[in-house]
């Protein structure tokens, strides 16, 4: 194998969006690891669960992951959701409501479940259907809903944050199965759902040819509105399901702070995660990479102890330095740069 | 007119966009007092030109001299600090302004306190009457006003302006008869005031009535510079389209076969369909196996009747008739259920889509037709896209490649091979031949033929009239948004016949 290949390999390799992420979590673990050498150690507790800073990581990630699946597919096609995290607040609301009033059975577990789901998918639809029909901009819509969303959650506990118990719930929440979060399997089982149905069926491919080209796509026949109304519906119902299970882990639903600005991280990790905000290719993938990412690096500002007061600095700094190594213009000025000097690691 | 020295002149000018030469050595003059028109088919150049003059282009080749001094513009308000002023074709103006702010846009009279209102309402109100406006409040919204009116608005700043010259580009293809009448009235009071106009406009109708002067463009060169009564409206037409009277003799090798046998049952009729401002109400009839060509310059109709046929734009009235039974058109994926594709012209923004592989934008209209659940499986993709590639010569032939990357040729062959794969009943192609080489031409008319003879109803647009006439068992000759012809193709009937025709009915109007 010649230099040129693997320099190309490698430059092929740079161009992928979602490589950044996985070095950026990567480079995130390693400092860690230098500050405290066992940081990634994973212990087996009495209980059979496993714990380390790994797993809560892993944890902390599903929710955020699941939200930024259904952003993805919202961003591709040139929109965006604002009130993922008001649907996260329903879902907990309403599951919560469910399950003090159910017999702590697994079947009132499923009632809960499946009503938080039907709420948030209606919520998706208004979003859908202002959007797609009333032509509404996905921003303003989303925002509108964002709004109403939380007023909604509140009405519904009374303004109260309800607790409730379910065993079946918990254990969703933060049981283990072989030693890893059931809410993290649970969080990459969607992953492969969402990827199938949009890989597996048409709708990957028409959600990037409405997010490139809206006209184009109306003349070639594309059903536009219907592909929106999709989109939102599945944001909402992924929003509803990582509400039930971030309301799960402590079981009380917190109205005023359950989901809240979990829709930025939703957009930060679908952009780090290689998708344009100006509609398009999308990647899956990359959205949950850009969610493993972000919950690293919450979990690293804590843990290097960032003062609070600039920890969302600390965040930026992190996400700039990741666009900006994913900007082809960049990588192109860097490398133009590196090939100025003395051309050494050719024969390294 | 006594000779008075040209307040514009524009020598030699060549713009060169990578791979095009958009215009070639351009000359262009225009005298103060004079309605100047520059005339020309799509991609003539006259955009470019306009825009070479208003400092949005440079150009790398010749000069321009305004009122004797040569001078470069480097981007729009340079031109308009040289008293050129432009009004396009959508008006730009700001509809949430009022309408004296819109007049005095970067003209507003200042106080040390800042905008003085009352003299800019004031002064707003001088430029307006000065243009038959008098009775408008220039404290109302800007949106208020009709189409038409914010025309005249956009003329007013000129006025304000004081502008030398003034830029109409294609100012009347949105207005109906009286308002055009209106806007001449302008234009001419503003050219006896020694402005020098520059119009564009497509209907010949009133390039003869307002013009005093024509510039006749083509591919980018220039073609000749008339005074008005020097050309008539056949020799322009021919000018425009690149065809003398012994050119078009020599290309008579038309289409030879027989006319088909027609069936009596049109597969499509359309009764009286219109759509303001783009077609006044039309009936026509298609058949199965037939090929029928839309003859007419730009801005005649042509697209806008097709883009009706197609569902693109809704029609304000008429019925459509497919197989006998009325249908509702009312979107393209509507058409594509009734099996009827349409290629527009504008390859660019209603064709491809650019981020999309060349298998992707295949198999995207049998896609869409069969709804996002049933994905064409992969291997069918393979093999419509194979085809695709094979028989239209796609080059580079790799299915995977963006697209965008295509060149304007290749891109095309990869719509019609989009359109082909929903199996239509009715093909409606617009401008399938421009810009691409004689090669991929020739291809695209063998495959119209082709589609022909096979039962499709094929409806033909081009510029190229030769093309038309070449293809077509009927040709619809269009004019100023209306059909005024239907010919039965034959011997008799050449690009020379339906030249005459278009400028025939000129005089037809004249006389009326």
């Amino acid at each position: 194998m010649t230099a040129t290949t693997t320099r190309e390999r490698l430059g092929a390799l740079a161009s992928t969006p979602l490589v950044w992420g996985l070095v950026a979590i990567v480079v995130l673990l390693a400092i860690n690891s230098l500050r405290d050498p066992g940081y990634l150690g994973v212990e087996l507790a009495a209980s059979g669960r496993l714990t380390g800073n790994p797993i809560d990581i892993l944890r902390t990630a599903a929710p955020l992951l699941m939200i930024a699946l259904g952003m993805t597919l919202v961003v591709a096609t040139g929109g965006i959701d604002l009130s993922v995290g008001s649907a996260m607040v329903i879902g907990g609301a309403v599951s919560m409501e469910m399950l003090q009033a159910g017999d702590g059975s697994v079947g009132s577990a499923m009632a809960a479940l499946g009503v938080a789901l039907l709420i948030t998918a209606v919520l998706g639809a208004i979003n859908g259907v202002l959007v797609a029909f009333v032509g509404l901009q996905p921003f303003i819509t989303t925002l509108v809903t964002m709004l109403a969303g939380r007023g909604l959650a509140k009405v519904i506990t009374e303004g109260q944050n309800t607790s409730a118990s379910n065993e079946a719930f918990r254990w969703i929440a933060n049981g283990t199965v072989l030693g890893a979060p059931v809410v993290f399997l649970i969080a990459l089982a969607i992953l492969v759902v969402v990827v199938v149905l949009v890989r597996t069926t048409a709708l990957g491919m028409l959600i990037e040819s409405i997010g490139i080209d809206p006209k184009a796509s109306r003349m070639a026949g594309v059903d536009r509105r219907s592909l929106l109304v999709a989109v939102y519906v599945i944001s909402g119902v992924l929003g509803g399901v990582a509400g039930v299970f971030a309301t799960g882990s402590v079981m009380t639903v917190d109205v005023s702070n359950t989901g809240l600005l979990l829709e930025l991280d939703a957009i930060l990790a679908v952009v780090v995660g290689g998708t344009a905000l100006t509609g398009g290719r999308f990647s899956l993938a990359g959205a949950a990479i850009g969610a493993l990412l972000i919950a690293t690096l919450d979990k690293t500002v804590v843990f290097l102890g960032v003062s609070s007061a600039a920890t969302p600095a600390f965040k930026a700094v992190v996400i700039v330095a990741l666009c900006l190594l994913q900007s082809a213009t960049i990588r192109e000025r860097l490398s133009r740069v590196r090939l100025r000097a003395p051309r050494r690691e050719v024969t390294a | 007119m006594e000779p008075r020295p040209p307040i514009v002149e524009m020598r030699g000018i060549t713009i060169e966009f990578p791979g095009v030469k958009a215009l070639d050595g351009v000359d262009l003059r225009l005298l103060p007092g004079e309605v100047h028109t520059l005339m020309g088919e799509n991609g003539a150049g006259k955009s470019t030109l306009i825009k070479a003059l208003t400092g949005v282009y440079r150009f790398q080749e010749g000069e321009l001299i305004v009122a004797g001094e040569p001078v470069r513009l480097d981007g729009t308000a340079s031109a308009q600090a040289a008293g050129i002023s432009t009004v396009y074709q959508e008006v730009n103006l700001c509809e949430n302004l009022s309408i004296g702010e819109n007049v005095m846009l970067g003209q507003e009279p200042r106080t040390r306190l800042g905008i003085d209102w009352r003299r800019l309402h004031a002064r707003a109100s001088e430029a307006l009457e000065a243009l038959g406006l008098g009775d408008l409040d220039t404290r109302q919204s800007l949106s208020t006003l009709s189409l038409a009116v914010q025309q005249l608005v956009a003329i007013s700043r000129a006025i304000v302006a004081n502008a030398k010259v003034l830029i109409l580009d294609e100012p009347t293809s949105s207005l109906d008869a009286n308002e055009v009448a209106r806007l001449f009235a302008v234009m001419r009071d503003l050219r006896d005031r020694g402005v020098a106009i520059l119009f564009v406009s497509h209907f010949l109708e009133q390039v003869y009535e307002i013009s005093d002067r024509l510039t006749v463009l083509r591919n980018g060169r220039h073609q000749g510079e008339f005074a008005i009564d020097e050309i008539d409206r056949s020799a322009l037409i021919s000018l425009m389209i690149g065809k003398d009277a012994d050119t078009l003799d020599a290309i008579a090798q038309k289409r030879e076969a027989a006319p088909r046998e027609v069936d009596a049952e049109p597969l499509l009729r359309a009764r009286g369909i219109a759509r303001r401002g783009a077609i006044v109400p039309t009936d026509l009839e298609l058949h199965a196996g037939e090929v029928l060509g839309f003859a007419g310059l730009l801005g005649s109709g042509r697209t806008e009747l097709a883009r009706l046929l197609y569902g693109a734009d809704r029609l304000d009235a008429g019925t459509i008739e497919l197989h006998g039974r009325p249908v509702a058109l009312t979107s393209p994926a509507a058409a594509l259920r009734h099996r009827i594709v349409f290629s527009s012209e504008n390859r660019r923004d209603e064709g491809i889509i650019r981020d999309l592989t060349v298998r992707e934008n295949v198999v995207l209209a049998v896609q869409a037709k069969r709804g996002w659940l049933r994905r064409i499986a992969t291997s069918q993709q393979r093999t419509l896209v194979d085809d695709c590639i094979a028989r239209f010569d796609v080059r580079p032939a790799q299915p995977e490649r963006r697209i965008g990357t295509l060149s304007g040729g290749n891109q095309q062959k990869v719509l019609l091979g989009r359109w082909l794969a929903t199996d239509p009943e009715i093909v409606i192609l617009d401008e399938p031949t421009r810009g691409i080489d004689v090669g991929a031409k020739a291809d695209i008319q063998a495959a119209v033929l082709e589609l022909a003879s096979r039962g499709v109803a094929v409806i033909f647009i081009s510029s190229e009239l030769d093309e038309v006439v070449r293809l077509s068992d009927r040709i619809v000759v269009l004019k100023d948004h209306a059909v005024i012809a239907t010919l039965e193709n034959g011997p008799d009937v050449t690009s020379e016949t339906i030249v005459a025709r278009i400028a025939d009915a000129d005089t037809q109007e004249e006389a009326a």
